[in-house]
């Protein structure tokens, strides 16, 4: 058999891996609750795929064909797991179910959303919801999860073991909850893509969570406005960087090197959003990125507009982080001295101590006045980066800012960049006041 | 799916309210059991008397020991709790909720685990 055979049948392995695995697994995990068993069937499933379709060629069906090996396998694992027959005989159904659906070519319906529900359910811990999406919807392994998240392996298995077992032993709905629940409900699977995109390594597949989010559930303008926010952030993917990896700010960014295409389907989307008018926390921060890409055109920043913006976001999240940004906006719009009182009326947010981005824009702000200040403020916003350029920037800053220690500096924070996610947040339990 | 609500209050409180609060507690009780019966969710239920009646028992060394008062000092106490049957969580955390003890205290919700599968 020829090399190029071998290298079609991995590639369409690995496609229907890519494509196929979130539906496939939420197919099964939806009608037996076992999220775990479903998972082992089907890695080994694609396991024997990338052994056979070398040899045997790409079944015409591949799909089908996964869910009957996967059947198979299900069996004799269960035998080894001691899964409960209960949930093996229920699984074994579920997989046939499934391979009868692509044998007739009738697309076996596409669960993703419902298992999304399921595992950004309020009775899971906030903090493993987005490592569980990006486990059972693209089919990420703990190990890969662990290192975005900065966490032991080990750890990250087990607490996403943990989950899976209070899916299955509590009864989790893998369900689109009722209207009235909905956009509550809706927030958390929202917010989980959004913390996975938080995590610099993970940026792609949170952009392909968003896109299947927004595909099946076209009448949510918030998961249209999530996916505008992204793909404008990811726009801005090149031009963040310099020579030598530089860490170049949204305000110093060149207009030129921003993806037009990306920024052109993000207007697209935050258009179809707004048709709706019923605006919400994703689409207003989407409306903050779209603000700044007209500089693209008209080669200035609307920073009225965006301090508008932030305001009406604050009143929708009361959140610290986008008083942060807001704060940046007033800067901008009212000078330094009002954007400093801003942050001095949340300064007490015990959250905002290990806030990067609020201490770099502290320490801008600072600079600008000319206070000394500044020097502590820059110091513990490179203390708090993980990434080596943004710390070199932070440095870069600070020495400007002492050697001019009276005049004015051009504001342009990195609380002001895309890098100021609110991903710090969500997944953190709130101290009880 | 049995699931059990689990009602935790503080007695103290409950104890020093005044006597018309509590006489208004009681029909909640009775309209928010009659809805579960209606529903055909209702396994079983009753209250608990208050913690200064409870005995905890440990046997140690063939021995039996009995201690005055509940297993845990907690700021809230377990006062009573229902069985009930539903479809999943989401219908159990709507029995909870609707629960008038989660309007005060708190109400945890366990998955019953039976004994034979």
């Amino acid at each position: 058999m020829a090399d190029d055979d071998l290298i079609d049948a991995r590639a369409e392995a690995e496609r229907v891996a890519r494509e196929g695995y979130g539906r496939l697994l939420a197919f099964l995990a939806s009608r037996t609750h076992d999220v775990a068993a479903a998972e082992d069937a089907l890695a080994d499933a694609f396991a024997a795929a990338l052994v056979h379709w070398p040899v045997t060629g790409v079944p015409r069906v591949p799909e089908a064909w996964l869910l009957v090996t996967a059947r198979r396998r299900i069996s004799d694992e269960a035998r080894r797991r001691r899964v409960r027959e209960r949930d093996r005989d229920r699984l074994l159904v579920a997989a046939e179910e499934a391979a009868a659906r692509c044998a007739d070519e009738e697309a076996i319906p596409d669960e993703r959303l419902q298992l999304m529900f399921a595992c950004a359910h309020p009775a899971l811990d906030p903090a493993i919801r987005a490592p569980l999406i990006l486990q059972t919807v693209l089919g990420l392994d703990a190990g890969t999860i662990a290192s975005a998240f900065l966490c032991a392996p080990s750890a990250m298995s087990q607490r996403l073991v943990r989950a899976k077992r209070k899916i299955h032993d509590a009864a989790i709905p893998f369900a689109v909850p009722e209207a009235t629940d909905l956009p509550s409900r809706l927030d958390a699977v929202l917010d989980a893509i959004y913390v996975a995109y938080g995590e610099a390594r993970l940026t792609d597949e949170a952009v392909h969570l968003a896109r299947v989010a927004s595909f099946l559930l076209p009448g949510a303008p918030e998961a249209l406005g999530l996916l505008a926010l992204m793909l404008h952030l990811q726009a801005r993917g090149h031009a963040r960087r310099g020579a030598e990896g530089a860490y170049i700010p949204l305000t110093e960014q060149d207009p030129t090197r921003w993806d037009g295409r990306l920024i052109a389907e993000a207007e697209g989307l935050l258009l179809r959003a707004s048709a709706f008018r019923r605006p919400g926390r994703f689409q207003l921060e989407a409306a903050v990125q779209s603000a700044h890409a007209a500089r693209r055109q008209t080669g200035r920043t609307d920073w009225p507009a965006i301090l508008g913006l932030y305001d009406e976001l604050l009143r929708v999240t009361g959140s610290v982080v986008v008083a942060v940004n807001r704060a940046v906006a007033l800067a901008a719009v009212d000078g330094p001295r009002p954007a400093l009182a801003a942050l001095d009326q949340i300064a007490d947010d015990y959250r905002l101590a290990d806030y990067q981005p609020y201490w770099a824009a502290r320490a801008d702000i600072l600079a600008e006045i000319g206070r000394e200040e500044a020097a502590q403020a820059y110091e513990r916003a490179m203390g708090l980066t993980t990434d080596d350029a943004v710390r070199r920037f932070l440095a870069e800053r600070s020495a400007a800012a002492r050697s001019r220690a009276t005049g004015t500096v051009r504001l342009s924070s990195v609380a002001a960049d895309e890098h100021a996610v609110q991903h710090r947040f969500p997944g953190r339990r709130q101290r009880p006041s | 799916m049995q699931y059990m609500l689990l009602i935790y209050s503080d007695e103290k409180a409950t104890a020093a309210m005044p006597k018309a609060d509590v006489n208004k507690m009681l029909p909640a009780y009775e309209a928010y059991t009659k809805g579960l019966q209606g529903a055909g969710a209702l396994l079983a239920g009753d209250r608990l008397r208050p913690t200064d009646s409870a005995s905890t028992v440990r046997v140690r060394d063939g021995k039996t020991q009995v201690l005055d008062g509940p297993y845990a000092e907690t700021k809230e106490q377990l006062g009573g709790y229902y069985i009930v049957e539903a479809k999943d969580l989401d219908a159990a955390i709507d029995w909870a909720a609707r629960c008038p003890g989660a309007a005060h205290g708190a109400v945890e919700v366990r998955p019953l685990w039976p004994m034979t599968t």
